[in-house]
């Protein structure tokens, strides 16, 4: 005799009823937890942003951040502007200041713009905000903080990186969604972003050039700081690769604002 | 008699050793070779799957009457699938640090050949209390095998352990380093975790004769 499980009529009723099931219970959960997850990923924003500002609680080799209960009001000291800027064909065609994107974007604080759908937005033609965070680090120097997002060997990268007004690197954080652990996830290691610092984006003539993460550097300690690279990781080829191209087509987009600033101060 | 019958401690004792999924039944190598890079990783990885294969073999078992047998598969992937959703969504909210860490591991434990191995061989023919011993013995098997693998490659690949150096400084030349020890970069690739996975088996079977297959 058939068993009542193997019938076909059986089967379809128990994989509707188990979808509807599990559908109803994840929707459920995740419609639920919703407002929890985006205030954390709101100020995990606040924590990375400071942190490439040298704000944060590094102890010997691990990279920590200011804690979450500390970070909205050491970003509202620390982060004196926000501005958004539009640029095209290398000029600034619109720079607002954080209370003007405010009063044109129904309140959201710029600091929280999606560098995701701004960069697939800058492929459809349109243009492309770029979110500029400017404040002091802890040496009491200007620091201007840009995001930066891009793709390493399994998924996202992205980042935020500190320059001062020559566009030389005060500090970066790297973060990833789902690079290799040990390998490509060690973006994310404070002996990796820390290697940035002092960086030169831009070239003895002013020329922009990024920061190549190099095989084989002559320089592994990194001692020159004028060769816009830095030392990659073992057995992470692609992921080092994917930062060095979003440090080229990210950071590039601000030029023109440095190039700015430049000519205001002459 | 103590806490549990001979024949249920077997069920946790056997897959640490004699029975191991990963050196005897040859399960889970994937993820064996491709997050035993640091041993920090192997931890977290072997303490997910505990907490899913656990879960997950009873909820198997307490469905293994209804289940019809042309789905089966398909209803043991949503389970996991959602039980690792699940988890991942509850540690974003509460947890997020630990989320963060955590989320690289949630793909690999889906399609942990482990897990579904345990569901189709034993969850599905045996009660909820045998297969969360079952589900746990497994878990602990895969952690041993995992932990020791994270442990040499982290050594002699990057000369730390838990991310703490204990061979000396690469760069300053102290200690180990200073007699003109190198790190062995090769470690940090999946090839020699392969290796390392051969070794432990070498020296299993070589212990236990009854292992070896004519």
């Amino acid at each position: 005799m058939e068993k009542r499980t193997d019938k076909n009529s059986y089967t379809i009723v128990f994989a509707i009823i188990m979808v509807l099931v599990v559908g109803a219970l994840l929707a459920y959960l995740a419609s639920s937890l919703k407002p929890m997850i985006s205030e954390n990923q709101r100020l995990e924003k606040q924590q990375n942003i400071l942190y490439a500002m040298g704000v944060n609680e590094n102890e010997g080799t691990s990279a920590n951040f200011v804690s979450t209960v500390d970070a909205p009001k050491l970003f509202e000291d620390k982060v004196s502007e926000q501005l958004v800027l539009e640029v095209s064909g290398g000029k600034i065609t619109s720079q607002k200041t954080r209370q003007e994107y405010m009063d044109s974007n129904n309140g959201q604080e710029p600091y929280l713009i999606d560098i995701k759908k701004q960069k697939s937005n800058a492929k459809n033609g349109e243009p492309r905000k770029l979110p500029l965070f400017v404040g002091k680090n802890e040496e009491g120097k200007t620091v201007y903080v840009a995001p930066i997002y891009g793709k390493g060997l399994w998924d996202a990268i992205w980042g935020y990186v500190a320059v001062d007004e020559n566009m030389v690197v005060q500090g970066a954080y790297f973060d990833h969604k789902g690079e290799t652990p040990g390998l490509g996830a060690n973006i994310k290691q404070r002996y990796f972003m820390d290697d940035f610092y002092g960086e030169h984006l831009l070239s003895e003539s002013g020329v922009f050039k990024g920061i190549t993460v190099a095989k084989g550097n002559a320089d592994p300690v990194n001692n020159d700081k004028t060769d816009n690279e830095v030392d990659a990781i073992a057995g992470a080829t692609i992921t080092g690769d994917g930062v060095s191209a979003m440090i080229k087509s990210d950071l590039k987009l601000y030029k023109p604002y440095f190039d700015n600033l430049k000519k205001q101060a002459n | 008699m103590g806490l549990l019958s001979k024949k249920d401690a077997a069920l946790i004792k056997d897959p640490l050793a004699d029975n191991n999924p990963i050196t005897i039944q040859v399960l889970g190598i994937c993820s064996a070779l491709a997050i035993t890079a640091e041993l920090e990783a192997s931890i977290v990885m072997s303490i997910s799957v505990l907490f899913v294969l656990g879960v997950g073999n009873v909820v198997i078992s307490l469905m293994r009457n209804i289940i019809p047998s042309k789905i089966r598969i398909i209803v043991q992937l949503i389970v996991v699938a959602t039980l690792v959703i699940i988890v991942d969504l509850v540690l974003k909210a509460f947890a997020y640090e630990l989320s963060k860490t955590l989320s690289v591991f949630v793909g690999l434990i889906i399609t942990n050949c482990i897990i579904m191995g345990r569901f189709e061989a034993f969850a599905l023919g045996n009660g909820p209390w045998r297969s969360f011993l079952d589900g746990i013995g497994n878990a602990l098997g895969y952690a041993v095998i995992l932990i020791i693998v994270g442990f040499f490659r982290e050594l002699l690949g990057s000369g730390t352990l838990l991310g703490i150096p204990v061979l000396g400084d690469p760069i300053e030349k102290t200690g180990l380093y200073g007699f003109g020890y190198e790190n062995n970069g090769f470690m940090l690739l999946s090839p020699m975790a392969l290796i390392v996975v051969g070794i432990i088996i070498w020296v299993q079977r070589s212990r236990n004769k009854d292992l070896i297959e004519d």
